[in-house]
């Protein structure tokens, strides 16, 4: 079985050398079969893994031991356990199901194989991440992934947009990573081992100890750990305040938005939490923490979505309120729930994105929703896919996000963790705007007046570059569905967009997870809600008599009500509500105050640094100074060094005359 | 039979060589490029003995050559590696061979004068590691000024002079009060130079604190610590690309050699008692250093002070007093040795073609330059720290290291992963992505197989100490916990 653990990250990392070093001679084919092939072996040997973990055969050990110092040992190595094995499946199949939709996506583009190399070496270091059994190699892989998604945000490197939104997005995930070192730190001062097993086994007896940050204030250690681990995850899963770089991160290709900045990258803060639950669960602050920040950003992120025009950016800030639903679901205890939302998130909200990509190579790079509509005579697959994505983001049953979403909500209205109400609050009323952005997106893309054809005429717009050229669908000024190497992935994911859900008496309430996740006995919501589950078709009937469900179908009609029946009302609103709009539009301001604040502070500090620090003080005043006084003084000398023969003499005889004087003068 | 000296022929093999090439002059430029790279590598390979030999079980000092030099003053030749030294030794002999290849094309003028400057230097460097006589450490410590100065002068930039004049002022003032401290414990120890004998010297704090001082002027300005670091800028901008590059990978090395191998075992408690003041400023150059390369315009300056702020991790690892930093630091000083050098290697391959080090003459290098656009980014990203690169393992010791001494400490030591990033990243931004952005990028070419043997060395040399740290750092272990026990002894 080793074997086939190590196969599984090799062999994704094999197929991007190859795809990556040999590019050009392999050829495109060559680069999506070899890379192809490495994510379907991944995949299969994943399934495999799946199928024996369930056999009761968890592992624990490490690889290679990649440093010793001091007595401490930093080992490569791999925990597969049912958490770290359901994580395997789902990145490996929604990462093969984007390999293929790929070969469509970017037939024409001149960084075929680039691209290739690059999301097989995501896979890679996704798999490594989350098969990890220790900190450091969490570090790497969340490091890794972080690279890669740089790379590929800014894979049209000649867009401006494009590279700086891959530069804003490094730097937001290091302020993140900054947060998550000082954990793994901690940690590492306090258990002297970055193991998992290691220390969690010594956590009880860490309970109760303190650190003084500010002296003489004591504060729980775990909770300083647990909080500087989250703001790791606050920046990889993109949490308020540090959500900013995920709506620019929509620069990069379509299929990367949905393998990265969908389905696997962003949950990998979500898992990490998860995977720590031994250490979130000692400390009631941290998980606070958790709640309030998963609440601001499951409610206040939803309602950009609302306003936006980009099909892309309405998926990507409607992702962002999804995490902060997981990551509720973490502050609640609820950490299957997290994962079980993860899991059918990353199927429909991959098959939104791959559909949204559909759509826009079938208008030719058109990603402005106004200038839709009409589509779904035209891509019926497509439509149809994307429908059901957005029933099961909007949360109705009986798709897949009703079951996770509503347990979401279950969970956190049981919890008794301080902050669980604020984030109940921001939940419920998210179900609303879920279900209004969803449809918006449904009825302006797919119903309505065909507004495509107003633009035609443009042709291909000239703002996009040269990678416009695309040529899907020619000039026959009608779009039309996309070829099966594209639809494929979509219907192949849109089964568990529907399907997923109901496994959750297996995945919640059947103790699926066993012993990969922790939760104290004290934060038992989930025990109260599996006394209640009776079963999936028990459930929807229930759910149709809760608020969650009537909130999101009232959402869904608002959105029928405002782009079907009355598509000139979303307009008057607007004007009428610019105030609110320009608020939402603006995001918040944060983007604004980012770039004021902190890149412009930054600059102006090292500006100031570097001008009267060094230039002025150290060089002027110091070091040049210190030449200057040598050389006034050098200046003064040399006047005595006239060389006329009467100074010296002149000079020489007023010497003697001092001396003789100083000689007779003594006393 | 004696054992080879393997470690005179480290420090011999390079200068002699270099003696042969300038022998031949100017007018055979071919010949000497060619016997440069001879005696580089058997240089090299005269190395590679002293790792695979190399006893990691013990702290002792290994390789040990031992023969009167000027016996009038007790003063001997005197050689020997550990675990701290050693390293330096390997790291030194790989990057002259890198800077031969380096300056095979580049240089036109003087290439016989050129190519010797570097041999011999490369010789005194080793010798420097490799002295266990603090005489014999200070005439190698010194000689290594004059190939530099000359390199900066007679190959540099237009400012090159006040550049070269800078740079050897800056550090003979510092040297000069290094060399009365060596005479006091020459006196104190009762007529000996051995830095060994001087380790296990009593001495009360007054002069430990006094002498700390003296070596810290001299081991601060090559580090180069805040505030005596504003000749490094000056000095990179002017020198040849070869010259930078072992500048960075190598001179500045030294200064933090001399911390480890001078003030720390000699003056444990000065060490202790001044390790705030060490610490503060290492952290100063992390992050005062760390916001003024943010904002330079000229890439070799932005580099340069990269380098500055790396070398902070180096002093911050040596006075956190555990293994974390210490290791670390050590680690960070070979790690820095090949990024800093292939950062500068980059940014003379486009100096090459461009004339220029402007951040704002280029822009869309990639356009045209694509192979050499991946390994930058390899560089650049080994330079934030990356995991799986070199840059990564000496931060994260550190880090670690300072977190398990102080919360404040390692907290301001791990802004490093946010400006680090922000000021490597924001540069490769603006002078590889992109649109092309004059008609002088559009005709750039694409590395040639010289240059692209140069950068995938050290690739591989980045790489490979990201992926598997461990034998860099087991060779030195024992060493480090000597070194680790020894300070905890007070002298008093």
């Amino acid at each position: 079985m080793q074997q086939l653990y190590l196969l599984v990250p090799l062999a994704p990392l094999a197929g991007a050398l190859i795809a990556g070093l040999g590019g050009r001679a392999i050829g495109r084919a060559g680069a999506h079969w070899v890379t192809i092939i490495g994510v379907t072996i991944a995949f299969f040997a994943s399934v495999a893994i799946f199928l024996d973990v369930q056999n009761g055969n968890v592992y624990n050990g490490s690889v290679y031991t990649w440093l010793t110092s001091g007595e401490t040992r930093f080992e490569i190595g791999f925990l597969i356990d049912r958490l770290s094995v359901l994580m395997m499946v789902v990145v490996s199949f929604v990462s093969l199901m984007v390999h293929i939709y790929t070969i469509g996506y970017m037939a024409d583009d001149p960084g075929y194989q680039r691209f290739f190399a690059y999301i097989s070496l995501f896979t890679f270091s996704m798999l490594m991440l989350v098969m990890s059994n220790n900190f450091v190699q969490l570090f790497f892989g969340w490091e890794a992934v972080g690279v890669v998604s740089y790379l590929l945000i800014g894979f049209w490197y000649t867009r401006p947009t494009a590279i700086y939104a891959n530069l804003k997005a490094f730097l937001v995930n290091r302020v993140g990573d900054f947060g998550f070192l000082i954990g793994i730190g901690l940690i590492l001062a306090h258990f002297g081992t970055l193991d998992y097993a290691s220390v969690f086994a010594q956590v009880p007896g860490m309970v109760k100890t303190t650190v003084e940050i500010i002296p003489g204030v004591p504060w729980l250690l775990i909770s300083v750990i647990c909080i500087g681990l989250f703001i790791g995850a606050m920046g990889k899963s993109a949490q308020f305040p540090l959500h900013v770089w995920l709506p620019d991160s929509m620069e990069g290709p379509t299929p990367i938005s949905a393998l990265i900045h969908a389905a696997t990258m962003v949950t990998a803060g979500i898992f990490m939490v998860s995977r720590m639950s031994p250490l979130f669960e000692m400390s009631d602050a941290a998980l606070s923490f958790v709640l309030v920040i998963g609440g601001i950003t499951a409610f206040f992120m939803a309602l950009i979505a609302v306003v936006q025009y980009d099909i892309k950016r309405v998926i990507a800030y409607s992702t962002l309120s999804q995490l902060g639903y997981m990551t509720v679901a973490l502050g609640a205890s609820a950490y299957s729930v997290g994962m079980f939302h993860l899991m059918t998130h990353a199927f429909f909200k991959a098959v939104l994105f791959l559909g949204a990509g559909s759509v826009i190579i079938a208008l030719h790079h058109e990603q402005d929703m106004r200038k839709m509509g009409g589509l779904r005579k035209y891509m019926p697959i497509t439509y149809l896919t994307m429908l059901i994505g957005a029933l099961a983001n909007a949360g109705l049953p009986p798709f897949a996000g009703f079951f996770s979403k509503d347990s979401i909500l279950e969970a956190v209205h049981l919890s008794h963790t301080p902050g669980a109400g604020f984030a109940y609050l921001m939940v419920l009323a998210g179900v609303f705007v879920g279900g209004l952005y969803s449809f918006r997106l449904i009825f302006y893309a797919f119903h309505g007046e065909e507004r495509f054809r107003a633009q035609e005429a443009h042709g291909h717009d000239a703002g996009h570059g040269a990678h416009d050229e695309h040529g899907h669908g020619g000039h026959d000024h009608v779009p039309h569905e996309s070829p099966w190497v594209v639809t494929l992935p979509l219907v192949l994911l849109a089964i568990p967009s529907i399907a997923s859900g109901w496994t959750i008496g297996t995945v919640l309430y059947g103790g699926y997870f066993g012993s990969a996740i922790y939760i104290s006995p004290e934060h038992e919501g989930l025990a109260e809600m599996a006394h209640e589950y009776h079963g999936v078709l028990t459930m929807m009937l229930h759910g149709l008599s809760s608020l969650p469900f009537w909130f999101a179908l009232s959402g869904a009609l608002v959105a029928w009500y405002l782009y079907i029946v009355n598509p000139a009302l979303p307009g008057v609103l607007r004007q009428k509500f610019s105030f609110v709009v320009n608020i939402l539009m603006e995001k918040y301001g944060f983007d604004r105050f980012n770039d004021w604040f902190f890149a412009g502070g930054a600059r102006g500090i090292g500006r100031g640094l570097w001008k009267i620090g060094d230039v002025a003080i150290i060089d002027g005043l110091m070091v040049n100074g210190t030449a200057r006084v040598v050389g006034w003084i050098g200046g003064l000398v040399r006047l005595f060094q006239s060389g006329y023969i009467y100074h010296y003499a002149f000079t020489m005889i007023i010497g003697v005359f001092v001396l003789l004087t100083l000689w007779f003068g003594r006393p | 039979m004696n054992p080879t000296p393997w470690l005179s022929l480290t420090i011999w093999i390079p200068i002699l060589f270099g003696l042969l090439v300038l022998a031949f002059g100017d007018r055979h430029a071919a010949l000497a490029r060619q016997t440069a790279l001879i005696g580089a590598l058997l240089g090299l390979a005269a190395s590679l003995p002293l790792y695979t030999g190399f006893d990691a079980q013990t702290s002792a000092m290994q390789f040990v050559e031992l023969s009167p030099w000027i016996p009038r003053f007790n003063i001997n030749y005197h050689l020997g590696v550990d675990g701290i030294s050693l390293l330096f030794v390997l790291l030194n002999s790989f990057i002259t061979v890198l800077v031969v290849i380096a300056g095979w094309e580049s240089i036109k003028q003087r290439v016989a004068q050129y190519m010797a400057a570097f041999l011999i230097m490369s010789g005194v460097l080793n010798g420097v590691f490799a002295s266990l006589d603090a005489m014999l450490f200070y005439v190698f410590f010194e000689a290594s000024l004059i190939p530099m100065y000359l390199i900066i002068g007679v190959w540099g930039g237009p400012n090159r002079v006040y550049a070269a004049v800078k740079f050897f002022l800056y550090t003979l003032f510092g040297s000069l009060l290094m060399l009365v401290a060596l005479l006091y414990l020459y006196d104190k120890s009762g007529g000996s130079f051995a830095i060994l004998d001087w380790q296990k010297l009593p001495l009360p704090m007054a002069p430990q604190i006094v002498l700390f001082f003296a070596f810290f002027m001299a081991f601060a300005v090559k580090v180069p610590m805040w505030p005596v670091h504003t000749w490094l800028p000056d000095a990179h901008v002017e020198a040849p690309t070869g010259g930078s590059a072992v500048l960075a990978a190598i001179l500045l090395k030294l200064g933090a050699y001399g911390f480890i191998r001078f003030s720390l075992p000699i003056l444990p408690d000065a060490s202790h008692a001044l390790a705030g003041f060490m610490i503060t400023l290492s952290l100063i150059a992390v992050v005062y250093i760390g916001l003024v390369a943010l904002v330079q315009t000229d890439m070799k300056k932005l580099i340069a002070y990269s380098s500055i702020a790396h070398m902070g991790f180096v002093t911050l690892g040596f006075f956190i007093f555990n293994a974390y930093g210490v290791e670390g630091a050590l680690v960070q000083m070979v790690s820095h040795g090949f990024v800093s050098a292939a950062m500068f290697l980059c940014v003379g391959v486009m100096y090459d073609r461009m004339h220029s080090r402007n951040i704002a003459d280029y822009g869309g290098v990639v356009n045209t330059m694509p192979k050499f656009a991946s390994l930058m980014m390899l560089f650049a990203m080994a330079n934030c720290g990356l995991p799986a690169t070199s840059g990564f393992v000496g931060e994260f010791m550190v880090i670690m290291g300072a977190l398990k001494h102080s919360f404040w400490i390692g907290f301001l030591a791990a802004t490093t992963l946010i400006f680090g990033a922000a000021y490597t990243l924001w540069m490769y931004k603006r002078v590889i992505f992109g649109a092309v952005a004059n008609d002088h990028v559009a005709k750039l070419k694409d590395i040639g197989a010289r240059e692209f043997l140069i950068l995938a060395l050290l690739a591989l040399a980045v790489l490979g100490m990201g992926l598997y740290p461990q034998p860099f750092t087991e060779v030195m272990h024992a060493s480090v916990n000597g070194l680790l026990q020894h300070l905890a002894v007070s002298k008093l």
